[in-house]
């Protein structure tokens, strides 16, 4: 049975920690390599002027600085740059794209010379259709050059740790009262949420006034149809304190007054 | 579990910052020596950001923060866990590293020469028992007169034709060869089918060649024109095709135990150095095929010539097969 695409590469540690990167999609990959082409044929215009300064010394040569640098811009800007930039070319690095070893691994030139040569099948017949179709049909969105080199390409995100600091400890959570639907919220909210609740929080004085209403009543709404607090729980509270609220119990934030 | 994951992430956040910027600086010096001390701090940063992304499994937790200890960790990881040696470039250390990558899969060689040798036969036969096909089998419009012309006509030849364009003539013969010879070992990748026609295709091209000038009676002239370059620029072109094999030899994988990933792993680095190995020998056939083999006698006499191609055969066959032997 062929594999099912996966967008995901999944790695487990020895330590048994399980990581994953997110792979880069055939389309994306498509535009990383558009732009690439166009920095390939500005350097091959560049080859040429500087090829056309040896004109002094002769036409012959002219050309064949022409011939051998068209040639090695063509094979060696993707192996140059995916070594010197870590598994990135200027395509790359605009879409947030990167080559990696498929176990995780640190990317090595081999990899690297093997990956860009097998271009020249994956290339075929035009517009890498050889390429494309082994993308969309390999499990972990591989061209055949990745599949020989053992490489994947991955969508890079930098992370920034979660502005926790702006859920301050309340005196008093009324919701914390109720200890069995705390951790019911806690087990139903996804994760997306919490972090939209969260970035709501802390970026609070960027909104107008009635954008903060709505968007405070919205994430409140989602919130209220997960678990049901006692009427007791909730009364007074709007729907920002409400959200505030939720996030406390939700990162643990310890509360006084609470028995 | 993590009862208070605001602490939490307050009490962590300086080893995460700590482990960044340690992986930051290994990632933009990777050629740095790190002390004992350093590398066990990084192991230890590592560990610690592992357990933390364990200890939130089960945890609704913000995506941001599973997602910066996950790149943390895969960071790490791929700096701890990597046990193969770094690729330096040390050109004494290449010299012998290609003979030995070549020999270490010569049965590779062996059948992309028997292949080539195959094209080569049944060239010649098409070429003997049908003298019509040649126009089918020579891809090039110079080779598709009469031979006899053909020798009359460059050993007659008052001017230097090749005069003003040389150079660019050989470039263009390096990249073209180049670029046949990393197709020859591409193609492996469809398990070798590719490989197997392109290097018969080549023999069949050579062995016509070979029928239609020994027929003609131009066998001095084959030689003196084709040995110089083509003793080095064949070679390559075989391990090329011995590349390709080898590729194919991988993703096949007969009778191991090893995995796709694992065998093409192993033949990685060899396929680079004989990759590398043959574009290097093709550089030097370009150059001897624009400066040399295209000037015939009187300029140069075949005999010259042929002893000219003869020794650089004689130094390839030592090369790869005698260098770097323990």
């Amino acid at each position: 049975m062929k594999p099912a695409r996966e967008s995901s590469l999944r790695i487990e540690t020895p330590e048994g920690v399980v990581f994953s990167f997110e792979l880069a999609t055939p389309v994306a990959r498509a535009l990383a390599w558009a732009v690439d082409a166009t920095a390939i044929a500005a350097l091959m215009y560049g080859v040429g002027k500087l090829a056309a300064l040896a004109g002094v010394l002769g036409n012959d040569l002219v050309g064949a600085l022409t011939v051998g640098g068209y040639f090695a811009v063509s094979v060696g800007y993707g192996i140059v740059l995916e070594w010197r930039w870590r598994g990135q070319t200027i395509g790359k690095r605009m879409l947030g794209l990167r080559v990696i070893d498929a176990r995780g691994l640190r990317l090595h030139l081999p990899q690297i010379v093997l990956r860009n040569l097998l271009r020249l099948v994956d290339s075929l017949p035009l517009l890498y259709l050889v390429g494309g179709v082994a993308c969309f049909s390999s499990r972990h969105a591989q061209r055949l050059g990745d599949l020989a080199a053992n490489t994947v390409v991955t969508r890079e995100a930098r992370w920034n740790a979660p502005p926790v600091d702006v859920i301050d400890g309340a005196r008093y959570n009324s919701l914390a009262a109720w200890p069995h639907l705390v951790a019911r919220l806690r087990s139903q909210a996804s994760p997306e949420a919490v972090a939209l609740a969260l970035r709501a929080v802390a970026g609070r004085e960027r909104y107008e006034a009635g954008a903060r209403v709505a968007l405070f009543a919205g994430l409140a709404a989602y919130f209220q149809g997960l678990v049901q607090f006692p009427e007791s729980a909730v009364e007074g509270l709007t729907d920002e304190q409400y959200v505030r609220s939720v996030l406390r119990v939700i990162y643990g934030a310890s509360s006084e007054g609470v028995s | 579990m993590i009862v208070d994951l605001r602490r939490f992430v307050t009490a962590e956040r300086p080893y995460w910052d700590e482990l960044r910027s340690v992986l930051e600086t290994l990632e933009a010096e990777p050629e740095r020596r790190m002390p004992l001390a350093g590398i066990q701090r990084l192991h230890y940063l590592y560990e610690r950001c592992s357990a933390d992304l364990a200890r939130m499994d089960a945890f609704a937790v913000d995506p941001a923060l599973r997602g910066l200890l996950e790149s943390l960790v895969a960071r790490a990881y791929s700096e701890i866990h990597e046990t193969r040696a770094p690729i330096k470039v040390n050109w004494r250390g290449l010299l012998v590293a290609f003979p030995r990558a070549f020999r270490r899969h010569a049965g590779a060689f062996r059948l992309s020469l028997g292949v080539t040798l195959l094209g080569c036969a049944f060239g010649w036969f098409a070429i003997r028992t049908d003298p019509a096909s040649k126009a089918v089998l020579m891809p090039f419009q110079q080779l598709l007169g009469s031979p006899a012309e053909r020798v009359k006509e460059e050993e007659s030849a008052r001017q230097d034709r090749m005069q003003g364009h040389k150079a660019t003539f050989s470039a263009e013969l390096m990249t073209h060869n180049i670029q046949v010879t990393v197709l020859t070992m591409a193609a492996g990748i469809s398990w070798g089918v590719g490989t197997l026609m392109l290097l018969f295709y080549n023999g069949v091209i050579l062995g016509a060649v070979a029928a239609d000038y020994i027929g003609a009676g131009q066998s001095l002239f084959l030689a003196g024109w084709l040995l110089p370059h083509g003793s080095v620029e064949i070679p390559a072109i075989l391990l090329g095709g011995q590349c390709g094999f080898m590729l194919a030899g991988a993703l096949i994988g007969w009778g191991g135990a090893a995995t796709r990933t694992e065998r093409l792993r192993v033949v990685a680095a060899d396929l680079f150095t004989i990759a590398g190995g043959a574009a290097a020998f093709l550089v030097w056939a370009g150059i001897v095929e624009a400066f040399v083999s295209q000037y015939h006698q009187p300029v140069l006499p075949y005999s010259l010539k042929i002893a000219v191609g003869l020794c650089e055969m004689a130094a390839l066959v030592l090369y790869l097969g005698w260098a770097g032997r323990e």
